[in-house]
């Protein structure tokens, strides 16, 4: 009998002891810090056309991206206010002394949307599936470390391993928004070669899942997409209570600017974003009536620029253009051309003095690598003619430049005619260049066919553009900073660099990707800075201010430079009366 | 005793006369201000007290200028006047003025240099001194005056409806009477050509053929190019006017005797049929003119006509099509209250031809 009895406290001890150990790999939860809020309520944000696609393998616009992220989860994430990375499906990570190898701890015991376990099994498949070549993703580019794909191995169940073929500096950003993919879900599409048409915007949404805080409930065709909460979301708030506290997130299309402001005054819409600093100024005065608050959150990773074509013609399609480019690919040109516009001018009138001029790609927003020591160029007419003079340019009649052979210096200037901020830049350094007798031209032209002409045909002489650093890091950058890289815009194909201080840069990039220490990395980069700063490959011109805005009555709104500038944080956004948010 | 016979005769005749008193009104204040508008824009470096592309970086979206008689303490000026104003509150719109900064408006004074068919001055009409600006209608976005760009723009869109329209009265005039005169084959290819003409949906026609021209073109090559398209797109109807009156003209006694006495096709078209069609010819100009000026101010609207800096009137409506603009900035609308005179204008001109027509037949 005693034997009995203790065999039964021994057996209801080791039923306590795998009970707690289930539910501690059930609830390995994140703790967060921001202020703890009110469960409940819909958020409704705006966006200018819906996602293409819920498959975050294949997604390369900002609508799928906006959506996707909100219904998956990363390894690592970059926090968009701090720009500092921070942890999430995994739990730890240590790196080993030459920065080869990444170990990764995953939380243990989370579940994705629909209820299966989540484990290093869909790590591994989903790292299988996005450095596939076949499957064509995007994010493979990033996982290419030293010209080799990185290696994935499981340690256990809850351990995984990434070895780089170099060091690698940016290892820990390169997790941000690579969505782990579950497995059991999209396995077999993947061994049919069926991946890139997985998840669809007619899948039902019971057949897909994620990790993200929210799930798919509902697609209405070119009107709107309705996400829910997902109640296996693995964080939770001070108080212990699981987030998100939305119950439910809707995505309206409206696709001018114009009428998403006009949304957002109505209160149809809750958050908008990518507020033109007009708009800004519009809406400003209507906070305390309309009972919304704007945020300047300061200069994005946005640059706009001014590029020339330097590309070689070599098919000797384009005679006019190669002409016009022995003005283009002196140094001396560009230097007096950066010298001659107003970038005060620039920020003043296109940006109500909401944005920055810049003196390379790299804005003040970007504060870890930001190089203050550049200083931005401001604008004198003397420099920019001492500059022509002695590049051998000369003026007739008054005021028209003319190059060494008596051809006046004159060109088109594309710009997107959909973009009326980039308009008003090209207008602007068009009467600034003209101060210098040079006649530029204006084109505006659709978007598309611009970008054609600057990728594919080469068919333009000069162009105003904008890119947007997808993070703050300077890894990124590499995809265009790099000669030999696909979005080398100035000098498309270049097989060696097709100039000394394109090596130059070439080399200080290699150089950085692979130097682990911060202060190191800093130098190099600075470098880099100095070296574009002075060659102008470009003409750097002005960052915008990031301009958002939200109703008063949300709790945790913290905007941020880096897309997804509002709504990044939706997991810790909440109202402060749910109750009438339905 | 008075026959009401006689009394009803007199009244209707002094009926006509007040009629005819009215249209000949009519006719002459469309004439006289369709003349003077048209000089205005010609000579519009003179008029316009700045040139249409200074920036004045300093006073963008600036409220049309408030021009003074009392100055800031009260005192009464014959002389009309303006002040300075700055920017204070550092919201770059956002302008006060400064009372102690006056300036008197000047009649011929010096200013941008412009040039009127080849000659050169800096003379304007009206203008202040620096610091202070007068902007009559405000300016845009990058500093520039709406009223100069006004009367800089109208050239461009008067001019583009004046001459598309010319165009395709030459080329209706031209085919009509072939087609009146030669009738059976000829008429029929240039009628059904007409047609075709008449029946395209101008407007996208107009889209579609702009948009295979290349992009990269000068203004003005895109102005002529503008105009081009509106002309060719708008002969048909001109056509079929001038056909109608040669084909009932030619059936004419004095027409049938010249031809009795051996007048050729070609003779009797030129001398005895083409001057019957320049009432016609003159009362459809009228008409023209204005849709053309419309379909250039919607294709300049659009981005399709003049770029940058040059103005139209209708590329500078095309900054109001933003929100911001349009509940903002109310003086970036006037461009578009241009063209109204001008088209009431060319329509009482209209009128008055066609009753004149109608009298006279």
């Amino acid at each position: 009998m005693r034997f009995r009895a203790l065999a039964r406290i021994v057996c209801f001890f080791l039923w306590c002891v795998s009970m707690l150990a289930g539910a501690q790999a059930q609830e390995e939860l994140l703790r967060t810090t921001s202020e703890a809020g009110n469960r409940g309520g819909n958020l409704v944000i705006a966006q200018r056309s819906e996602p293409r696609t819920f498959n975050p393998v294949t997604a390369v616009d900002q609508n799928s991206f906006g959506v996707n992220a909100r219904m998956q989860a990363d390894l690592i994430h970059i926090n968009r206010v701090t720009q500092k990375t921070e942890p999430a499906l995994a739990k730890s990570w240590t790196a080993s002394k030459d920065g080869t190898q990444f170990t990764v701890k995953l939380r243990q015991g989370l579940k994705f949307s629909d209820g299966a376990p989540f484990d290093a099994d869909d790590v591994l498949f989903s790292f299988k599936v996005y450095l596939d070549e076949a499957v064509h993703s995007p994010q493979r580019d990033l996982l290419i470390i030293g010209g080799k794909p990185m290696v994935v191995q499981k340690v256990d169940e809850y351990t995984v391993r990434f070895i780089f073929s170099a060091p690698y500096s940016a290892a820990e950003r390169v997790f941000d928004s690579l969505a782990m993919l579950p497995r059991h879900l999209l396995e077999k599409d993947y061994q049919e070669g069926k991946i890139n048409q997985a998840w669809a915007l007619n899948t039902p949404p019971d057949k897909i899942a994620g990790l993200g805080a929210f799930r798919l409930k509902q697609v209405i065709p070119g009107e709107r997409v309705l996400l829910e909460r997902n109640p296996n979301y693995w964080k939770i708030d001070a108080k212990g209570q699981r987030l998100p506290y939305l119950d439910q997130l809707t995505f309206v299309v409206v696709p001018s600017q114009d009428a998403q402001v006009i949304r957002f005054q109505a209160g149809d819409s809750q958050i908008i974003s990518g507020l033109s600093a007009e708009n800004y100024a519009v809406l400003e005065p209507e906070q305390q009536t309309r009972h919304f608050k704007l945020y300047d959150a300061g200069p994005g990773l946005e640059y706009n620029f001014l590029m020339f074509n330097l590309n070689d013609d070599t098919e000797g399609r384009l005679p006019e253009v190669v002409r016009k480019q022995k003005w283009f690919r002196d140094v001396r040109f560009r230097q007096a051309v950066s010298a001659a516009i107003d970038r005060g001018a620039i920020v003043r009138l296109v940006y109500r003095n909401r944005g920055v001029g810049l003196a390379t790609h790299v804005s003040p927003g970007n504060r870890a690598w930001y190089d203050a020591a550049v200083a931005v160029p401001v604008r004198s007419l003397d420099k920019a003619r001492e500059l022509l003079k002695t590049a051998g340019f000369s003026w007739k009649d008054g005021n028209t430049l003319v190059d060494s052979s008596g051809q006046p210096v004159e060109f088109t200037i594309l710009v997107s005619s959909s973009n009326t901020q980039r308009g008003q830049i090209a207008t602007l350094v068009q009467e600034d260049l003209k101060a210098i007798g040079i006649a530029a031209h204006v084109v505006p032209m659709e978007g598309r066919s611009a970008n054609d002409r600057v990728l594919n045909s080469h068919d333009y002489e000069a162009i105003v553009m904008g890119l947007v650093s997808g993070d703050a890091d300077p890894t990124p950058d590499m995809n265009v900073l790099m000669s030999n890289a696909q979005t080398h815009l100035w000098h498309l194909n270049e097989k060696s660099p097709a100039t000394p201080w394109e090596a130059e840069i070439d080399q200080l990039m290699q150089k950085q990707l692979v130097t682990l220490d911060y202060q190191k990395r800093k130098k190099i980069y600075d470098r880099v800075q100095e070296v574009l700063a002075q060659q102008l490959p470009v003409v750097y011109l002005a960052s915008p201010d990031i301009l958002v805005g939200a109703q008063e009555d949300l709790g945790n709104f913290r905007p941020a430079i880096i897309e997804q500038y509002t709504f990044w944080n939706a997991d810790e956004l909440f109202w402060h009366t749910p109750a009438g948010r339905h | 005793m008075k026959l009401p016979f006689a009394d009803r005769s007199a009244d209707r005749s002094h009926k006509k006369a007040g009629v005819r008193g009215s249209a000949r009104f009519k006719l002459t204040w469309a004439i006289w201000f369709l003349v003077a508008i048209h000089a205005v824009v010609v000579l519009a470096g003179f008029f316009a007290p700045y040139n249409y592309e200074t920036q004045d970086r300093e006073h963008p979206y600036a409220a049309p200028t408030k021009i003074h008689f009392v100055d800031c303490a009260g005192k009464f000026h014959l002389r009309p006047f303006v002040y300075a104003t700055r920017n204070d509150d550092g919201s770059v719109i956002g302008y006060n003025e400064d009372c102690s900064q006056p300036a008197k408006v000047g009649i011929f004074v010096h200013g941008d240099e412009y040039s009127i068919v080849g000659v050169h001055s800096t003379r304007h009409l009206f203008g202040v001194q620096s610091p202070a600006s007068i902007f009559l209608m405000g300016t845009d976005g990058f500093g520039r005056d709406q009223f100069s760009r006004l009367l800089y723009g109208g050239q461009v869109s008067l001019f583009a409806g004046f001459v598309a329209a010319s165009f395709s009265a030459l080329v209706g005039l031209l085919l009509g009477g072939i087609a009146g005169m030669y009738g059976g084959r000829v008429d029929d290819i240039a009628m059904r050509l007409a047609e075709i003409f008449i029946t395209v949906p101008w407007f996208y026609f107009l889209i579609a053929v702009r948009a295979f021209l290349p992009l990269q073109i000068s203004p003005v090559v895109a102005f002529l190019l503008v105009i081009a398209v509106i002309g060719v797109v708008g002969w048909g109807r001109p056509a079929r006017l001038v056909r109608g009156v040669v084909l009932s003209a030619r059936e004419r006694n004095f027409v049938l005797a010249a031809r009795g006495f051996g007048a050729s096709n070609s003779y009797l078209l030129r001398r005895h049929l083409m001057p019957l069609t320049f009432r016609v010819m003159l009362t459809q100009m009228a008409v023209l003119i204005p849709q053309f000026i419309l379909a250039e101010v919607i294709l300049s609207f659009l981005g399709l006509g003049v770029g940058e800096p040059f103005p139209s009137w209708g590329n500078m409506l095309a900054r109001a099509q933003q929100y911001n603009v349009l509940v903002s900035y109310w003086w970036m609308l006037l461009p578009g209250l241009a063209p109204v005179p001008v088209f009431l204008a060319y329509h009482s001109l209209a009128e008055t031809l066609q009753e004149r027509i109608k009298s006279n037949i």
